[in-house]
């Protein structure tokens, strides 16, 4: 099942002999670094969240296993990274299914009804942009994927502002990463935003100061 | 080499434009579709301040990894290498399908899924994969509405821009296996709901996933999807094999570089600050995602556009459309008059240049050179200034053969070298118009001239010249 | 300060009122005009539609006819772009530079190099700007020629909806795309239409004999002029 051996080497051959002139230095004076944190900071990160329609709740450290008990309200079952913190859930009364060692099938996160909880990597408040980097508190990529509710938490202390600072927070980008801005959505009709496609159509942000 | 596959145009663009213009719905959705597009474009845009600098960070990345390119794709090869993917590479479209297939072929399955990618559009992957008994889901909601219609993409990032929201339900309610047509309506949100059943069991259970990549990080070996329904990220991690169909120009030389053009990118495109999910992935992670990865670098005619100084900046594209959306000439044609898979600007300028001479030859020629596509583009490619070049390549491509056009242009170069032969050629043409006013009558305008005028007297009036021209007053007001 | 006249080809056969209203406009702020009798055409119409070996006469006459002036005042952006923008990539010396250097559209000049905008005109209609594509996006003319429409006594002046989006003329476009430069024209036409103006005014008269033809062809009510006839009025 090898490619032809000689395409890489002719293909290597021809960008060499098309070879274009030095290169020259990148200027790089965007805005690479954040403002100051702050208030306004997390302010940034609810108003750009809600505009793609993720709904936001904002609680103290104290109240969040019932902060995410509330936003569980008739769910019966709910999907957990291995390394998601047992009380955040402390308050919820329904089934809590961990996928510890890869336990959960697609099936399982199938099920009508489910819902998945994480933490995440880094925010980003400029774009309101969630990055989970498959960390303990996340977990597959799968797990934020198949069902159709997930609620994501975050610490202030991981909002930044612009987008190169939340990349440069992040420990391994080799590991699988990803990126959410909102619930699914589509532009695809006469390029109308609607929200809710195949990933999940619900995104509750919990903000933890 | 030159690039084969689904970028050269079958017909000339004149020939397929006056085509596309007779269709008064199509005319009608582009210019709704277009103009949506272009006024989010221009708001978020508008929101970011260091907007100019990040297109040059972003010019200036895409130049330098042209200029290291040998080096930047051994670079990617060894870190995906490294990190459990399998590179292939090919030399042209029929080369990538090849291996492509035969990737399929050995899994055993007649099935798999795709996220929406140019490339294996360019490559004309789904037809060559039928021809070997495997059937390519397209799982994007616009890819889906085209495969479903039996047509042809027709915009880079929304392939179904000619439709509108009714005509997509008729296409579902007459193409879409088990749609439930009692609840469908032409509501977009109801669109959506129809193509998520409709796909939603083939996710969970295909085998092979195909994608393409928009970035492939030289430093880590990683590739990058950016879309919004989340077809990608199902097509990216639920299938036992993945398989990404990239082209040479999609590296990036280090992940650090992304900051920058996932910044460009989601802004220049749906006109969003950031696009609802970007996947990315460095080889095979044990227990996340498909345990196969291949990856398939390929040409299809980058090198040769590589290899001119002045044409090789199509080559910083980044796929994001926003030229073809602020173009004029595309809003009246929509992507079918170009007859490649690269539409629209940036299609004028890439398509013939990875086709190599010969073909596409009328599609730098598809422009006013308004400008407003160098405007728009985030990684500052001069696309004037590239059609412009093109036109001079095929006019020296083609000296020697008798062309009235080129016949002309000497006349007029002769004559306007020299003020004296200029001044003859101003009173002749002046003289010669005075008859003329005849017929001109009242409003002073002919409306009727003779080919190759007749196509500018089709819809307008064509002025005469005055009794005297600019030179005969500034003499006669000077020489006493 | 020596300034010369740049009149353009298409204006010197077609407008010369437009020539005529530069020299009136600069003469009436206090300077005198040459016009060179060596100057032709630009080249624009040769480079654009791809004859390099063509354009390149053309522009050694235009560096060896004006080289020995301060300013050269052109009434067309696409010719002065011609000169500024394309003249430095297809032939590239330092005399060539420095001619392009000191070439300015009319708007650039009175604004910048003269810093006037009330040039002491009237003209009491109702007018609505078309701004070029060239003089749009390639020399970047900005608000100047709004700037000094404004300052016009009498004048009022209607905005354009869709003002930057080209009219479809592009030089041999319109010959060689006929249906889609049609189009284009349609919707500019309706545009000027719908502004209840009596003049369209622009900084190049090739587009302006695009829109009037459109114009005229329809029999619609607006006269297309060029702002320099608009400035030389009182």
């Amino acid at each position: 099942m090898s490619t032809p051996p000689d395409a890489r080497t002719e293909i290597l051959r021809r960008v060499r002999a098309a070879q274009p002139s030095s290169s020259a230095p990148v200027p790089r004076d965007y805005a690479a670094d954040d403002g100051p944190a702050g208030v306004a900071l997390v302010d940034l990160l609810v108003d750009r969240l809600e505009d793609y329609k993720a709904t936001v709740r904002r609680c103290a450290a104290a109240s969040l296993p019932a902060t995410v008990a509330s936003l569980l309200t008739g769910v019966p079952s709910v999907a957990v990274p291995p390394g998601l913190p047992a009380e955040w859930l402390s308050a919820y009364p329904g089934t809590v299914s961990r996928d510890e060692a890869d336990a959960l099938t697609v099936a399982d996160l199938d099920a009508p009804g489910v819902a998945v909880v994480t933490g995440c990597a880094v925010a980003v408040a400029q774009t309101g942009t969630l990055i989970l980097d498959a960390s303990p508190d996340q977990g597959r990529r799968l797990l934020t994927l198949v069902p159709d509710h997930h609620i994501c938490v975050v610490h202030t202390s991981q909002i930044v502002e612009r987008l190169p600072a939340a990349l440069r927070r992040l420990p391994d980008p080799t590991r699988p990463l990803t990126m959410i801005s909102g619930p699914s959505a589509t532009s695809d009709i006469e390029l109308n935003r609607v929200e809710g496609v195949h990933g999940p159509r619900r995104l509750d942000v919990v903000i933890v100061a | 080499m030159s690039g084969t596959g689904n970028i050269v145009t079958p017909l000339p663009f004149p020939t397929l434009a006056r085509r596309e213009l007779g269709d008064q719905q199509l005319r009608h959705n582009l210019r709704k579709a277009t103009h949506t597009i272009r006024d989010k474009r221009l708001r978020v845009v508008g929101e970011v301040p260091d907007w100019e600098q990040l297109r040059m960070a972003g010019a200036a990345i895409k130049d330098d990894v042209l200029a290291r390119l040998p080096s930047l794709l051994e670079q990617f090869e060894a870190a995906a290498t490294a990190a459990g993917a399998t590179v292939h590479w090919a030399r042209d479209a029929a080369e990538a399908c090849a291996v492509v297939a035969d990737l399929v072929l050995a899994t055993g399955t007649a099935e798999v899924v795709k996220v929406k990618s140019m490339a294996t559009q360019e490559i004309g992957l789904n037809e060559a994969l039928e021809a070997v008994g495997i059937h390519a889901v397209e799982t994007d909601l616009a890819e889906l509405i085209v495969q479903l219609a039996d047509d042809t993409p027709s915009h880079i990032l929304v392939p179904a821009i000619h439709y509108n929201r009714t005509q997509i339900r008729d296409i579902f309610l007459e193409r879409m296996p088990g749609v439930d047509a009692s609840s469908l309506t032409d509501d977009p949100p109801a669109l959506a709901e129809a193509a998520r059943r409709h796909l939603r069991a083939r996710f969970l259970s295909t085998k092979v996933g195909i994608s393409g990549a928009n970035f492939a990080i030289a430093d880590t070996g990683t590739l990058t999807v950016v879309e919004s329904e989340g077809n990608g990220r199902m097509c990216l991690t639920l299938p036992e094999t993945l398989i990404s169909v990239v082209g040479i120009e999609k590296l990036l030389p280090t992940f650090a570089d992304l900051e920058v053009f996932l910044q460009l990118l989601p802004r220049s495109s749906t006109g969003e600050r950031m696009n609802p999910y970007t996947s990315l992935w460095t080889g095979v992670t044990p227990g996340d995602g498909p345990q196969t990865v291949h990856i398939v670098l390929v040409d299809n005619g980058r090198t040769d556009t590589l290899a001119d100084p002045v044409g090789r900046q199509a080559l910083r594209c980044i796929r994001c459309s926003a030229c073809l959306n602020v173009c004029p000439v595309y809003e009246r044609v929509g992507g079918h008059a170009y007859g490649s898979v690269y539409p629209g600007p940036i299609g004028a300028i890439l398509s013939p240049q990875m086709s190599g001479e010969g073909a596409n030859r009328t599609l730098p020629y598809a422009s006013t050179l308004c400008g407003a596509c160098f405007d728009a583009c985030p990684v500052r490619i001069d696309i004037p200034q590239v059609l412009v070049h093109l036109r001079q390549s095929g006019v020296d491509a083609s000296r020697g053969r008798p062309s009235a056009e080129r016949t002309a242009m000497r006349t007029m170069s002769y004559v306007m070298r020299d003020r004296r032969r200029y001044a003859a050629a101003l009173r002749a043409a002046r003289r010669g118009a005075a008859p003329l006013r005849l017929v001109a009558g009242r409003r002073g305008a002919l409306r009727r001239l003779p080919w190759p005028l007749s196509a500018w007297t089709s819809v307008r009036d064509a002025p005469l010249p005055p009794k005297q021209t600019f030179r005969e007053w500034w003499t006669r007001e000077h020489s006493s | 300060m020596r300034i010369a006249l740049f009149v353009t080809c298409v204006n010197d056969l077609m407008f010369p009122d437009t020539g005529k209203a530069v020299v009136t406009v600069l003469e009436r702020l206090g300077h005198q005009v040459e016009f060179p009798l060596d100057q032709t055409c630009c080249g624009q119409m040769h480079a654009n539609s791809g004859y390099r070996a063509e354009t390149l006469p053309l522009v050694d006459n235009f560096v060896r006819t004006f080289s020995a002036y301060d300013a050269i005042v052109a009434p067309s952006a696409s010719c002065v772009a011609m000169v500024r923008e394309s003249y430095p990539r297809l032939a590239p010396s330092p005399a060539l530079e420095s001619v392009a250097s000191r070439t300015f559209e009319l708007s650039e000049f009175l604004v910048d190099r003269l810093g006037v905008t009330d040039v002491g005109a009237r003209f009491p209609h109702r007018v609505t700007y078309h701004p070029t594509c060239h003089g749009l996006r390639m020399l970047r003319l900005g608000d100047r020629p709004r700037q000094l429409l404004e300052a016009v006594e009498g004048l009022t002046l209607s905005p354009l909806s869709g003002a930057e989006e080209c009219c479809g003329f592009g030089g041999t476009f319109a010959l060689k795309n006929p249906g889609v430069s049609g189009a284009m024209l349609a919707d500019k036409c309706a545009a000027v239409c719908d502004t209840g103006a009596e003049y369209l005014a622009a900084a190049d008269n090739s587009c302006l004999t695009h829109i009037g033809g459109g114009l005229s062809r329809s029999s619609a009510p607006v006269t297309p002029i060029h702002y320099a006839q608009i400035l030389a009025s009182r």
